[in-house]
């Protein structure tokens, strides 16, 4: 990040938390660029949350530890935070406020930013529907990925979430087209061995030239995670619409990055929403995630994928429920399914993606794959009931069909769901799994499905 | 006197402007220098406190704030039917025009197309006496709509002292004056805040049709009624308000993105035009306004989002056509209320959530109704009301959830375990209810069948007696029961796929007529009534169970188009056989 010119003040009132406060300011406005300057020369930068009265309330991203009320001073940059963008950034590393640490020089600007973008005009955006390969059984059949969607992993601690996301960004295509991609890594608060998990295995598959890294650690300063997302969607949005790329973002923890805001909700004495986050956190959280999406008339994507784990694996905390609220679908992993060591652990009842609709079909993929993955999803739903009721009564007093469901549970779980970190599975054998799973049910249990679709997909086992 | 003022305090949405003596409550402003548009909600001595409804970044204390002496409005006239607005009914396609893909700021433009000729046709003459709401003449704005041109409610009508006569004028010329000489143009505009006035107001006794089974036969609601549909991510209120804008049976539909997806209000955008209303096969978007502030927009807008459309709304309703407004979601307006209470340091009450909440809620039910409109020729017209509520955690307990119930009737109660199972619309039958039920009958005895109640009763006595039974099948396994109650178990599986589910992604299941859900009802009921026979008469309940009938029975409602209806009557006659046959194989072994 640069800054230059500006006004210089020395007076700073108070220093709360992650705030500082800053006296007897003039022309200084919403949002504005702050650099803070310590006694010893230091710099730290940061952003005016709350001007008026001659006072500025300033939000420290490196924190404010150190800082002293006399001999700081602050500069107010007269302008945004920008992102320097061009070509260049492909294959380098930054840290979480957009600054290279990969000991290289600093990318020569094609043009600069604002961090906090703009909100995409609806009318002006084009509906997602092309369908991304994963490779990934699960997500191509039952979840399926679209160009330009929204799709969040919600995990718990200690869950593959990490490994499942590198997989989908080593596999991800799209069939039949040669589209330039490229792959936006932001690590938000996580520790350094899930960063260089992701990097290695970018390495690996030749990826990492076309990959951006924005790294903040679990020791990175807290605040700076406010910013961290924003300067990797500015850049995957240059990427998208000036270059014509398709973009996949990987944002990972962003519960991580709720907490940093809270912290900040909780300096500035806001009345709080639940658990303590600030009442706007669904609006800031959309901010991040609407950022999502393709524009008419340009040529690129920008594919969301973020990764949160969920606080005691509850789906209601704020974290996981808002950010339902805003994306298009959700991947919900399961502790139980993640225990037998089964991967990826992927609870499809709770999961979803809303525009797959859209991006499947005949021309797309084929024309039964949503009514067979309806008429999977209700069996393993009904397999479900049935495990719960064997659990009771014993598998002797099942009836018939029921122990069908029974195997039919099994065999989706172990042939279906399970695959391994470097299968990549086409779209073909994934659908040929599904009817697989389904063939060991009697015929005139599929209600789901139309019967031309029986009379050519159905191999009664 | 105009307000001339200056910021003193910026935060956020929130600005604060003093040498405000002047300034109004709800007066719009215009902020800073990029002219933001603003409004005043507070006023504090010569302080205003002013909500802005675009990115107050970069806004500097010092920078002007100046009134507009109106409060917000919204332009009423020809030309609003497929537009898709922001929040204060800026044309998202002039924004796009004016600043690209992405929203800028300070943009002003006309909500419609002022140099647009219609062709007026004129309904009264020079003498004639009119009164506010009087309908002077109407034009064509879309295949759908004829658009009447009505003496604004603020107007002092009198005798008419000049009409033009028919032919093309656009939006500006003054079409007729009265003896009081303020002109009546094509359009006027009207303060979103003030309920648009009417003669009087009626029962609601007709249902609202929306070709969803769940609803028009399980939980209808009526025309001018009110209903609210809650339900946690994922359990698929926004599919089922796409349903209703879709197929209910109105002339106009209002749709409004409260802080939603932007994807979302592009899949109508996409779908609306090509998608054809099954009762006058033209493109539904010639009969849909959409209000879109999608989350990530600014907040204060959202708010507004609100009025603006129910605004539209009442607009239309008042010249006697039945409009349905969609607002998805309610929560989301109720959140940025709760922020810019917060910003205005008010006491909060539940969750932080101001006081003022719920009457806010009623404020904006009460609009709901079907009336006879001011003025003449005599006519009537609703207004009914739709909400989305996104109760965080999905708990029904909390404040946005509750005080909504107290002012709706009709309610849809989402439920994630059905969705987890992919039952869809995932609408709770045990949790939903319908207060119009009793008022609506009638209708469907005059237009469907008489048999109607009986039949809805008789299925919805399975679905309850299943929900019983259904706890002691937990406990101890299904075979503890009798076959009669395993019938019923069964019947009620048989209603759920059958009826409740229906799949909105399917052609032919996306809409279903009320003759098509009396029959398929019918025929349920009838299987069931044949089942209790049969094992009455001694068949064994696996035989019922294997009938190849039952598999037709639950595909009916894909299977079978709103055209070949027949084949469902065929179907009676086929149970009829089967249930003949299954008890002949008995005598016989």
């Amino acid at each position: 990040m640069s800054a230059q010119g500006g006004v210089q003040y020395s007076k700073i009132a108070e220093i709360k938390g992650p705030l500082v406060i800053v006296d007897g300011v003039e022309s200084v406005s919403f949002d504005e660029l702050v650099e803070i300057q310590t006694k010893d020369g230091q710099k730290r930068l940061g952003k005016v949350l709350e001007v008026g009265g001659g006072k500025a309330i300033v939000q420290v991203f490196e924190g404010t530890t150190g800082l002293s009320v006399s001999g700081t001073s602050a500069k107010f940059v007269g302008k945004l935070m920008e992102m320097p963008v061009s070509e260049q950034v492909l294959g380098r590393v930054f840290d979480g406020l957009g600054r290279p640490i990969d000991g290289l020089p600093d990318p020569i600007a094609e043009k600069f930013l604002d961090i906090n973008g703009a909100p995409m005009n609806p009318e002006q955006r084009e509906y997602p529907r092309d369908f991304i390969q994963t490779g990934v059984s699960v997500i191509d059949g039952m979840l399926t990925l679209v160009r330009g969607q929204k799709l969040p992993i919600f995990s718990g601690s200690g869950m593959s979430h990490n490994i499942l996301a590198a997989q989908i960004a080593r596999q991800a295509t799209v069939v039949g087209t040669t589209d330039e991609f490229a792959v936006v890594f932001a690590a938000i608060g996580v520790q350094y061995s899930e960063a260089e998990y992701f990097r290695r295995s970018l390495e690996e598959s030749g990826a990492l030239k076309r990959s951006i890294l924005f790294l903040n650690l679990a020791d990175d300063p807290a605040i700076e995670r406010i910013i961290t997302p924003r300067v990797a969607l500015t850049v995957a949005e240059y990427l998208a619409y000036d270059l014509g790329m398709h973009v996949l973002v990987i944002l990972t923890d962003m519960t991580n990055y709720a907490e940093a805001l809270r912290e900040i909700s909780a300096a500035r004495e806001e009345v709080p929403g639940r658990k303590g986050y600030p009442g706007y956190l669904y609006t800031d959280l959309s901010t991040i995630y609407e950022r999502a999406g393709r524009l008419r008339g340009k040529k690129g994507s920008v594919t969301q994928m973020p990764i949160l784990t969920m606080p005691s694996d509850d789906i209601t905390h704020p974290i996981p429920d808002l950010t339902g609220y805003i994306t298009e679908g959700q991947i919900v992993l399961g502790r139980d399914l993640f225990r037998q060591g089964i991967y990826p652990p992927v609870n499809i009842l709770m999961s979803l993606s809303r525009i797959m609709k859209d991006g499947i079909g005949e021309g797309r993929t084929r024309a039964d794959h949503q009514e067979i993955s309806n008429q999977n999803y209700d069996a393993y739903s009904r397999a479900q009931e049935v495990r719960a009721l064997a659990g009771i009564v014993g598998k002797a007093g099942l009836t018939g069909v029921d122990l069908k469901y029974l195997g039919e549970g099994d065999s989706f779980e172990k042939e279906f769901l399970s695959q391994d970190l470097d299968e990549n599975r086409t779209i073909e054998e994934t659908l040929g799994l599904q009817w697989q799973v389904v063939s060991l049910l009697p015929k005139n249990e599929l209600t789901k499905v139309k019967d031309k679709y029986i009379d050519q997909y159905y191999k009664e086992r | 006197m105009v307000a001339k003022g200056r910021i003193v305090w910026v935060s956020g949405p929130a600005v604060k402007a003093d040498g405000m003596s002047d300034a109004k409550m709800y007066e719009t402003v215009s902020v800073g220098d990029a002219k933001l548009i603003g409004e005043v909600i507070r006023l504090t001595g010569d302080v205003a406190f002013i909500q802005v409804y675009e990115s107050t970044s970069g806004l500097k204390p010092g920078e002007p704030v100046v009134g507009t002496g109106n409060p917000l409005s919204v332009l009423l006239g020809p030309g609003i039917i497929g537009q898709i607005y922001d929040g204060i009914q800026r044309p998202l396609k002039d924004l796009a025009a004016k600043s690209g893909s992405f929203i800028g700021r300070g943009i002003t433009t006309t909500p419609v197309d002022m140099t647009k000729k219609y062709k007026f046709k004129p309904l009264v003459k020079t003498g004639d006496e009119v009164k506010p709401g009087t309908i002077i003449g109407t034009v064509k704005e879309t295949d759908l709509i004829d658009h009447s041109i009505m003496v604004p409610p603020d107007h002092p009508g009198g005798k008419i002292t000049k009409i033009v006569g028919e032919g093309e004028y656009d939006l500006e010329t003054e079409l007729a004056t009265t003896d009081s000489k303020v002109p009546i143009k094509m359009y006027h505009y009207w303060p979103v805040r003030k309920p648009r006035p009417y003669k009087s107001r009626y029962d609601p006794t007709v249902p609202l049709l929306t070709g969803q089974r769940v609803i028009d036969t399980f939980f209808p609601i009526a025309k001018g009624g009110t209903g609210s549909i809650p339900g946690a991510f994922g359990t698929g209120k926004t599919v089922t308000l796409h349903q209703i804008a879709k197929w209910a049976d109105s002339q106009v539909v209002v749709y409004i993105g409260c802080g939603e997806r932007g994807n979302e209000m592009t899949e109508v955008l996409v779908e609306f035009p090509h998608l054809k209303d099954p009762r006058t096969d033209k493109p539904l978007m010639d009969r849909t306004v959409l209000v879109a502030n999608t989350s990530n927009m600014p907040v204060a807008a959202r708010e507004a989002s609100i009025y603006t459309g129910v605004t539209i709304a009442e607009y239309y309703r008042d010249m006697g056509k039945d409009v349905v407004l969609v607002a998805d979601s309610t929560s989301r307006w109720a959140e940025a209320l709760r922020e810019m209470s917060g910003r205005l340091e008010e006491m909060p009450a539940e969750e932080g959530y101001p006081s003022y909440l719920a009457s806010r809620l009623a404020e904006f039910y009460e609009r709901a109704g079907r009336v006879r409109a001011q003025g003449s020729p005599d006519r009537d017209g609703s207004v009914t009301l739709i909400g989305a509520v996104s109760p965080s955690g999905g708990d029904f307990t909390e404040p946005v959830t509750t005080h909504t119930m107290r002012f709706i009737k009709t309610f849809w109660a989402l439920d994630a375990k059905l969705a987890y199972s992919r039952h869809y619309p995932s609408i709770n039958w045990m949790n939903s209810y319908s207060g119009y039920l009793a008022d609506i009958g009638k209708w469907w005895r005059e237009n469907v069948s008489k048999e109607w109640f009986e039949a809805r009763r008789e299925a919805y006595g399975i679905l309850q007696r299943e929900d019983t039974l259904k706890e002691i099948v937990r406990l101890l396994g299904p075979e503890a029961l009798p076959d009669e109650e395993k019938l019923i178990l069964e019947v009620a599986r048989m209603i759920k796929i059958g009826i409740l589910q229906q799949n909105s992604f399917d052609e032919v299941d996306t809409y279903c007529s009320p003759q098509k859900q009396f029959k398929l009802l019918t025929l349920l009921v009838d299987f069931y009534k044949r089942g209790q026979a049969a094992l009455k008469d001694g068949t064994s309940l696996a035989d019922i169970r294997a009938m190849p009938l039952i598999a037709t029975l639950l595909k009916a409602r894909m299977e079978v188009k709103e055209t070949e209806l027949a084949k469902l009557d065929q179907l009676e006659t086929t149970i009829d056989q089967e249930f003949k046959k299954i008890a002949g194989v008995k005598i016989e072994a």
